[in-house]
């Protein structure tokens, strides 16, 4: 697994890939930062928090469309696939790769937030639940974006895929505060990755939402790992 | 000096007798497709084996189950011992296997490739020494530093046989090694292989004949998902012919000779070819199993004052003994 982690990582680097993902989140990251709080004259963090989350949805795909897809097409996931490392360590490898950029650029534009110290008082504890907040979506989002990358040799695809996905996750959000049919809103409020982080916005460390997105995550690691080996099957 | 050297050592390997591959009654379905048919060999320690079928014959299929990247419909595969279906990580680490297209990363240079797979394989052996000795043993030592992206093919596959090399596994398998290598290329490879031979269990496909015949101390051949051949490569002919053949030129009267030729005891057929040398006739002669029929052949025209002007085995090259075998099967 350590093998796999750290050529994925490398690979981020030694191709345009890793660069490109870390100039555009650290970009938007900041000019979200910049119109959201100091140029609105506020301490309030959530709207940043809210902007960014929606941001992933085209962010995090540019770390995941290649992952799978690019060793199929190269004919590479062979090596992996015949050496003796299991499934599991070889989406986790990549996994952890991901979220390890992922979690890097995340924690560098926090960055940002010390200016705010600065000049202002802010609300530590909505800050801190706000950063795992979107530690745990970006960890879903990724696990959503692997499994995508394990279905397609082709990268766009993967990428045009898992933003399809990731988009009907926030329209079922906002669906959810059109429709008035009671067990509808349940439905679509249990399914809804958004409606989880309510709580960590709020500064308040919501355990089941912690276990609701470790379990969704696992789910779709779980799925990639099945890719395999029902192709092995096939 | 050199020569009697390799034979004691491989001789030694092979008085070991357990086989490293026993593969029984694989069979193998894709949907009502059926690609492997009851497929059961065995492969000693030390052989080099030659997987020999026309396209599609179910080579790579054979290969690819053996190596753990697809599975099997039924039937049993043991490598080294081990099951590969049951312990399919223990399995994996006992063999190197290079697919037909070599799984490089195009964007590591040679070396981050190949500690890429060191790692990867959870290899022990003194790292530094190894790699060293793996990049000399198939001569990529000066493109170490250099990006897979821009080494030529024939390098390329290098680096993929060096891979399948790292760990030093019992079991070396090559789908289709040297395929779009120029000859030079192609007799290095062949080289290399057949030195890999004397420490290694060497499994090899093609579809080139040559090949096999150049390498291989034993040929399979698969057709249509099932064996129709397993001898030593020097057996083949005789097992696939069971009526030897031979090209006779006579000069003599054309009638004559094959009347006479076709009274002979042991002659199975004897026909007039087309082909003639100014009065000589050329005449296929078959045997009879088991029969040589050369002597007989030689009294009849001695006693009847034709001389015999050319004499050539017919069908003894792989080629024919393919063809014959897989048209045998339809």
């Amino acid at each position: 697994m350590l093998a796999i982690y750290k050529r994925e990582l490398s690979a981020y680097f030694s191709t345009p890939i890793g660069y490109v993902f870390c100039a555009i989140f650290l970009a938007l990251s900041g000019a979200v930062f910049s119109y959201t709080t100091l140029f609105s004259m506020t301490a309030d963090v959530t709207s940043y928090f809210t902007v960014m989350l929606l941001l992933l949805v085209i962010l995090v795909p540019l770390l995941t469309m290649k992952l799978f897809s690019e060793e199929r097409k190269q004919r590479t996931e062979q090596l992996l696939l015949t050496a003796p490392v299991s499934l599991y360590a070889m989406v986790g490898g990549k996994f952890l790769a991901a979220y390890t950029l992922f979690a890097g650029c995340t924690l560098l534009s926090f960055l940002s937030f010390f200016i705010l110290y600065l000049s202002a008082h802010v609300k530590t504890a909505v800050l801190f639940g706000n950063l795992v907040a979107i530690l745990l979506l970006g960890m879903t989002f990724i696990a959503i974006g692997i499994f995508v990358s394990a279905l397609t040799e082709n990268q766009l695809a993967a990428a045009i895929g898992t933003v399809a996905i990731l988009l009907v996750l926030v329209l079922v959000s906002f669906l959810n505060s059109v429709i008035s049919v009671y067990w509808i809103r349940f439905v679509l409020s249990s399914i809804s990755v958004f409606a989880r982080f309510q709580n960590f916005t709020q500064g308040v460390f919501d355990i089941a939402a912690l276990f609701y997105y470790l379990s969704v995550s696992a789910v779709f690691l779980f799925l990639t790992v099945r890719v395999f080996e029902k192709r092995r099957w096939g | 000096m050199k020569d009697k050297g390799k034979k004691e050592q491989s001789a030694q390997q092979r008085s070991d007798k357990t086989p490293v591959i026993v593969i029984e009654h694989l069979v193998k379905r894709y949907g009502p497709l059926t690609a492997l048919d009851d497929v059961s060999i065995e492969v000693g320690r030390g052989e080099i084996v030659g997987l020999l079928g026309p396209n599609g014959a179910g080579k790579s299929t054979a290969m690819n189950i053996l190596t753990g990247y697809l599975s099997a419909s039924g039937g049993r595969v043991l490598v080294d011992g081990v099951d590969v279906l049951l312990s399919p990580i223990e399995a994996k680490r006992k063999i190197g296997y290079l697919p037909e297209q070599p799984p490089v990363y195009p964007d590591m240079t040679v070396d981050e490739y190949l500690a890429f797979v060191y790692q990867l394989k959870g290899c022990t052996l003194p790292r530094e020494q190894h790699l060293d000795d793996v990049c000399k043993a198939v001569r990529i030592t000066e493109v170490r530093s250099r990006l897979i992206r821009n080494l030529s093919k024939g390098y390329r596959q290098r680096v993929g046989m060096a891979q399948a090399l790292i760990g030093d596994p019992p079991l070396l398998i090559f789908d289709e090694p040297t395929v779009g290598l120029d000859p030079k290329q192609i007799i290095e490879v062949r080289n290399l292989l057949r030195t890999l031979g004397r420490r290694h269990t060497v499994i090899l496909s093609t579809h080139i004949l040559s090949e096999v015949q150049a390498v291989c101390e034993r040929i399979v051949v698969i057709d249509r998902g099932r064996v129709v051949a397993n001898e030593r490569t020097e057996d083949l002919g005789r097992a696939v012919s069971e009526h030897a053949a031979y090209r006779y030129r006579i000069l003599g009267p054309e009638r004559e000779v094959v009347s006479e030729l076709r009274a002979r005891h042991g002659v199975a057929r004897a026909e007039l070819l087309p082909e003639r040398e100014g009065d000589a006739v050329t005449v296929l002669v078959e045997c009879e199993r088991g029969v040589d029929v050369r002597r007989a052949v030689f009294s009849l025209c001695a006693s009847k004052g034709w001389p015999i002007l050319g004499l050539s085995p017919v069908g003894a090259d792989l080629e024919d003994i393919f063809l014959r075998l897989v048209s045998q099967e339809k």
